[in-house]
């Protein structure tokens, strides 16, 4: 297979967890939506680091993915921070800072 | 020592002293302000002395220095100095200012002690005698109008010394504003020196005069033109005089200081000052002697009819600077200096002996209600009679040389002139008749209910404390006047001030008798030289036989007023009866302060209140209130984006982000 | 043979996404991520990144989705409600995300890079192995390696701070009413 289709399958995946983003309420949804994105990246980084010869793509893939799990446990704890505080789970509700 | 550093010196005495005084205000007790004061003014007098000996010392022609002490602005074709100009005339009035100044200050001394302001009194006192000082001093066209500007505030400010009161702070307005457009004329008329000259400096324009101005072109007519609005402000000459009477609200040493011997002397010397130009420009220079003319005569009528006696004695000083300006704009310059020294003296004793006698009724200033003075005040009385015999030119008296002096110089000119010398005289009459009109007023017959008191109890007589002009109660506190009066029997520090002027105002013009010794007119003549009218000297004969008759008219015009007041009492008010309509003109002051308000006032208001119509609200509020609002409108759009939807927060990023890598895209292609 | 793992691979991670957008139930939506990823699993296998393969199977699916079960068995999986309070946030969502993927693939599609065309130069056996992969941690990425496990170490020690039970201002799970 040509690098292109994994590419732009990365693209494509990279496309529907900004949908996600942008249209789920729910902060659970959206962080997993976070997390597509961030494969959808790991995707694209290990197709370059196999076009390109060497492995080098392949261990950013891997630091990325220490990061996403850093960034799960945060926002998991968040999550359950606010459900302990009883405050609505949704993300339109949670809006004090404003102008 | 120099006769520029003593000058240097004079300066800064009074200036050291008005510091000094403010910057103490209840760190020291009050009488040491008024000491620090009077020791401050007492020293640039003697200072002014040595300047004189120093000059005395040195050849006639040579008597005239310059200095400077730096570099004011010195920019594009500008070169001001703070520079000072010694010659014999900033000399004298050096001396005349300086000398009144220090008596006048011993006189507030005691005068102003019960009064809560008097720190504050010195202070302004001495602030004034020094812009006075600069205004004399000063070398070249901006400082003189630095003098000028400082006068005019220290006027202000001591004005309305009594702020509280209603009347005085209007006043104290009044003066400013009128102060104000005189201030446009001369600086209107140092532009156009500066434009046709190139420079401000005295020695510098008035050599350069006469090579670049022929004689009456219409610039150099317009500069003295311009030069006269500022000095008639300055020194209450029609039309810009109906701030002095309104000045009288001030406490008495302010107006025998400024509003007799000091400010409103300063027009006449810039005219001496600036004769060059005025030779230059012979039509504004008559004109100016008619508005003199006419001055003296307006004044002279009111003064007839007027009952508030600080006023009485204000149209009396407006009506001798009219001689004054008279003189020195035909050309007597010596006689009109000379004439300012003694009016200096014996208007300030005037207004001196009437702070007394007003401390002695109680504040209240109303001649209908005094009399008998003369048996409860001996001292006030004689100095009164004094200044009165001064005024009104009876023989012998400083005021008889001076005035007549004018007169004859005004004859001895010739052909036009001759109205001066005539209707100048007729100006003597009513100066002697309403001078000796306010002596026979106040002073003979039974005395009133304060001056009994005074004669029983030696106690000054004790009422609530009222303004004089309007009658509404006051307070003691500060802002308004003390609670104790002084008069000049129980002062001694307004005794002695009192008795120096007196001697002066009695003897100081054997110095310049005709034909005897002309002190005045010899040393003043170095700087008059120049003008060729300075040659137009009356005969010693014709100078007598004008001293003669004004000898006579002095005496008739007292002998009408001992008529009218003391042998036919009843006449006065039969003839008010008689002529009626008369009296009213008079009494209301020809009317002047209606017709500045229609003229003037009025449509001022009117294209105010048009402006803040049409002008205001549009164009400026419309600005202001349309830049207010399109600034909410704007920061109201920004401030939706943050609208703390998170959602909405990503929608812009990825926005951001598409819009990038478009960017990106164009730019590769 | 390789084109077919492609394109079942593909349409499992492409399933797998649009099912966590679009599913109303959060629990639902943590199963079509995981198939997604195993789907990604298969795709990093036919790069010949075998040791990220394993990598995200064990550590991603295996770990973080499971922490993500426990989360939302706790928290309960709430439907959402249905109007949108922000005008035009769904269209303008997918318009603006539709754009991005065009042009996104316009870049790749249409750039010079040539090399894209190909499948890539010829790798030499161990090419994504552990052992290859380990030795390029250890030498050359040492300290990006090292930083990412303080990284962790702090995620961690912050994850316990977030969901902590405060003793006072929190109240307390089973109160029920005024006593």
């Amino acid at each position: 297979m040509n690098i292109e289709w994994y590419i732009v399958l990365s693209a494509l995946l990279f496309g529907i967890g900004a949908v996600g983003i942008l249209v789920r309420r729910s902060p659970m949804v959206i962080l997993l939506c976070l997390e597509l994105m961030l494969n959808a990246g790991n995707l694209a980084l290990v197709a370059f680091s196999r076009e390109v010869g060497n492995q080098q793509g392949q261990v950013f893939a891997l630091v990325v993915m220490v990061i996403a799990a850093c960034e799960v446990v945060v926002g998991l704890g968040l999550i359950v921070a606010i459900f302990r505080r009883k405050l609505p789970l949704n993300v339109d509700d949670l809006r004090e800072l404003r102008g | 020592m120099s006769a520029t550093s003593w000058a240097w010196l004079v300066l800064l005495f009074p200036l050291v002293g008005s510091i000094a005084i403010a910057l103490s205000f209840k760190a020291i007790p009050s009488k040491a302000a008024g000491l620090i004061g009077t020791a401050a003014i007492g020293a640039a007098f003697i200072c002014g002395i040595a300047a004189l000996v120093c000059l005395l010392g040195e050849d006639p022609e040579a008597r005239h220095h310059a200095s400077s002490l730096w570099d004011y602005a010195s920019v594009a074709g500008l070169d001001i100095k703070l520079g000072i100009y010694v010659d014999p005339l900033s000399v004298f009035m050096v001396l005349v200012v300086t000398g009144v100044s220090t008596l006048i200050h011993l006189y507030s001394y005691g005068y102003m002690q019960s009064d809560e302001g008097y720190h504050r009194f010195f202070s302004y006192l001495n602030f004034f005698v020094f812009s006075m000082l600069l205004l004399v001093l000063a070398g070249n066209f901006v400082l003189l109008i630095v003098g000028w500007a400082f006068v005019g505030f220290a006027s202000y400010a001591l004005i309305s010394f009594w702020y509280r009161r209603k009347t005085a702070t209007k006043a104290g307005m009044k003066a400013f504003v009128i102060n104000v457009v005189g201030d446009i004329g001369l600086v209107l008329a140092a532009f156009l020196i500066f434009r046709e000259i190139g420079s401000f400096d005295y020695g510098t324009v008035f050599e350069k005069a006469p090579q670049v101005f022929h004689t009456n072109e219409w610039t150099v007519v317009a500069i003295c033109l311009l030069l006269l609005v500022g000095a008639f402000a300055k020194s209450a000459q029609l039309p810009f005089h109906t701030w002095l009477p309104d000045a009288m609200e001030g406490p008495t040493p302010v107006s025998s200081l400024i509003h007799a011997a000091t400010m409103v002397t300063a027009g006449v010397y810039l005219i001496a000052r600036t004769h060059t130009l005025f030779v230059l420009a012979p039509t504004a220079a008559d004109i100016a002697a008619f508005v003199g003319l006419a001055t003296l005569l307006v004044a002279g009528t009111i003064a007839l009819v007027m009952t508030d006696l600080k006023r009485a004695i204000a149209y009396s000083t407006m009506s001798q600077i009219g001689y004054m300006i008279m003189g020195v704009s035909i050309g007597a310059y010596s006689a009109g200096m000379f004439h300012l020294m003694t009016h200096a003296f014996f208007k300030a004793l005037l207004f001196m002996a009437a702070g007394s006698i007003i401390s002695a009724m109680a504040n209240k200033q109303n001649i209908d209600e005094m009399s008998g003075f003369g048996k409860a005040m001996r001292f006030t009385s004689i100095t009164f009679v004094c200044g009165a015999l001064a005024l009104a030119a009876f023989p012998g008296t400083s005021g008889f040389f001076s005035k007549d002096e004018i007169l004859a110089y005004a004859h001895a000119r010739g052909g036009m002139y001759d109205i001066f010398q005539i209707l100048g005289y007729f100006g003597a009459l009513l100066t002697a008749i309403y001078s000796f009109r306010l002596v026979f007023r106040v002073l003979p017959g039974k005395p009133c209910k304060e001056a009994q008191e005074l004669i029983d109890t030696g106690h000054l007589a004790h009422e609530t404390p009222r303004n004089p002009a309007s009658g509404e109660e006051e307070d003691t506190d500060v802002g308004f006047p003390g609670a104790h009066h002084h008069i000049a029997e129980q002062s001694p520090g307004m005794k002695i001030a009192m008795g120096v002027l007196a001697f002066l105002a009695l003897f100081a013009g054997l110095v310049q008798v005709p034909g005897v010794d002309e002190t005045i007119t010899h040393f003043l003549d170095p700087v008059f030289a120049d003008s060729p009218l300075a040659e137009i000297v009356p005969s010693v004969g014709a100078s007598w036989v004008g001293l003669a008759i004004g000898a006579a008219i002095s005496l008739v015009g007292i002998g009408i007023a001992y008529w009218l007041y003391i042998v036919r009492p009843e006449t006065p008010a039969a003839l008010i009866r008689r002529f009626g309509w008369l009296h009213t003109f008079l009494y209301n002051k020809w009317y002047f302060d209606e017709l500045i308000d229609v003229l003037i006032v009025r449509p001022a208001l009117a294209i105010g209140r048009f402006a803040n119509r049409f002008f205001e609200r549009f164009v400026v509020d419309g600005l202001v209130t349309g830049t207010e609002e399109t600034v909410r409108g704007a920061s109201g759009v920004v401030r939706a984006v943050q609208n703390g939807f998170v959602r909405s927060y990503a929608l812009l990023l990825i926005v951001g982000f598409a819009g990038l890598v478009l960017y990106f895209l164009i730019v590769q292609s | 043979m390789e084109a077919v793992i492609f394109f079942l691979a593909a349409i499992g991670a492409i399933g797998g996404a649009v099912g966590v957008v679009a599913l109303q139930n959060p629990f639902y939506s943590v199963l079509a991520l995981v198939a997604h990823l195993f789907s990604l699993a298969a795709l990093f296998l036919l790069l010949t990144a075998a040791f990220v393969a394993a990598a995200q199977v064990v550590v991603y699916a295996g770990a973080v989705m499971v922490l993500y079960v426990f989360v939302v068995a706790y928290v309960g999986g709430g439907g959402e409600p249905v109007a949108d309070p922000i005008h035009g946030q769904r269209f303008l969502g997918i318009l603006v995300a539709s754009i991005l993927f065009i042009e996104l693939s316009v870049a790749v599609l249409g750039s010079a890079l040539l090399a894209l065309e190909t499948e890539g130069p010829k790798v030499p056996a161990g090419f994504g192995d552990p052992a290859a992969v380990g030795r390029l941690l250890l030498e050359k990425f040492l300290l990006p390696f090292e930083a990412s496990s303080i990284l962790l170490l702090i995620a961690a020690v912050g994850a316990i701070v977030l969901a902590q039970r405060k003793r006072e201002s929190e109240p307390q799970e089973g109160v029920s009413g005024p006593v």
